[in-house]
């Protein structure tokens, strides 16, 4: 059955408090998700109160400072801090999105972060994200043709045909969506997932690719298509504001479309 | 433990090549229930305090006896294609879902024979 508790070893407890540096008027609290798997101890959370004078205005800036200057065990990934690498996604604020383009004004009292939820930890915010790697690679994202290339330029695609790929190539596959969904949460194992669906849609619909029929093919599944249900968290909680429900929806309309 | 590559649990036993007709009949009888659901809806308040002469009458009328059972058909394949999402979704091993699908799907066909049985025993019967 899909569980509805988290197990013994996964409850989390109240952990260490860090408080404000000396003549800090300008506080901001944040409450960090921490887990370590070589001491056997359960997750906790950790208390951060940090001096807004001296800190960037955005989510990751301040767990940089963090671990910069109070707490260097925090463990999280980062890379681009401007919301193009994905690297960054979290749980803020009860919200996954990326910490680097997310305003620590945005939340409401203190600042809770958490790693991307129903995913196997690593360590701190950093997890597992192998599977959905994997699920990624499965889906083939690149050009797949039979026709060989023209041998003295790229392949052709009228503007309208590169209209259909907006929406789409902006994706920084930072998983914020597949992990706010309830299907992939009971179903990762066999649901593609909104993010890995997004993808494969995104050549489905490229005009150049001619494995059209057979991406359909492979999609059209109980377990790794139509667990979407259609609930939408995935287009809320996109950070960059794609609709990856959308794109499901597409798919499948494809998927009638053919045999209809 | 298993040393199976993440790709190869990935792709596992391929894709089983369906469920769009699971998708397209679940919309198909959501569609066909709106006129029929509040069609039936609009009998039975009609039928309000009226006798049992008069309500096996009007399911004696032929348009009534088919829509009614048209109506049960689809009522009835709605719902045990939403009842098999809900298992799909939520129930894991693989005996006890096999079980569950088939005790809910023998389960839907009863009901659904049984009130398509009551609406021909009223139009044919009295």
């Amino acid at each position: 059955m899909a569980e509805f508790t988290l197990p013994k070893n996964s409850r989390v407890g109240t952990g260490k408090s860090w408080p404000a540096p000396q003549g800090a008027s300008n506080t901001k609290t944040f409450k960090i998700y921490r887990w370590n798997p070589d001491d056997g101890e359960n997750p906790q959370v950790d208390t951060y109160v940090v001096d807004m004078d001296d800190c960037g205005p955005m989510v990751l800036d301040a767990l940089i400072k963090i671990k910069n200057e109070v707490d260097q065990t925090l463990t999280f990934r980062r890379s681009c801090r401007e919301g193009i690498c994905g690297s960054c996604a979290m749980n803020i604020d009860g919200t996954n999105t990326l910490a680097c383009t997310k305003y620590i004004d945005d939340a409401k009292g203190d600042v809770k972060i958490y790693p991307l939820p129903h995913m196997s930890v690593v360590k701190d915010l950093v997890p597992d994200l192998n599977n959905a790697y994997a699920q990624l690679a499965s889906v083939e994202p690149w050009m797949k043709t039979e026709s060989p290339p023209p041998p003295d330029r790229e392949r052709l695609q009228s503007p309208e045909e590169r209209k259909k790929l907006d929406g789409l190539y902006e994706c920084i596959l930072c998983f914020s969506c597949a992990t706010s969904c309830p299907s992939y949460w009971w179903n990762s194992e066999r649901y593609l997932g909104p993010a890995i669906l997004l993808q494969a849609y995104r050549w489905i619909v490229d005009s150049r690719d001619e494995h059209t029929g057979e991406r359909l093919d492979d999609l059209e599944d109980p377990f790794r298509l139509y667990r979407c249900h259609t609930i939408m968290n995935c287009s809320k909680t996109c950070p960059k504001g794609l609709n990856p429900a959308q794109a499901i929806a597409e798919i499948k309309k494809l998927l009638v479309e053919r045999q209809v | 433990m298993s040393l199976r590559s993440p790709l190869g649990r990935v792709r596992g036993l391929g894709s089983a090549k369906s469920g769009t007709e699971h998708f397209w009949m679940q919309r198909v009888t959501a569609v066909a229930l709106i006129p029929l659901t509040l069609w039936f809806v609009y009998s039975v308040i009609a039928l309000a305090g009226e006798d049992h002469a008069t309500a096996t009458a009007w399911l004696q009328a032929p348009t009534t006896a088919v829509l009614m059972i048209v109506m049960i058909a689809a009522t009835f394949h709605h719902m045990q294609l939403g009842l098999q999402v809900v298992i799909e979704d939520y129930v894991h091993g693989e005996g006890v879902k096999i079980a569950s699908l088939m005790v809910m799907k023998g389960a839907s066909l009863l009901l659904a024979v049984a009130a398509a049985f009551a609406v021909l025993k009223v139009a044919f019967g009295g």
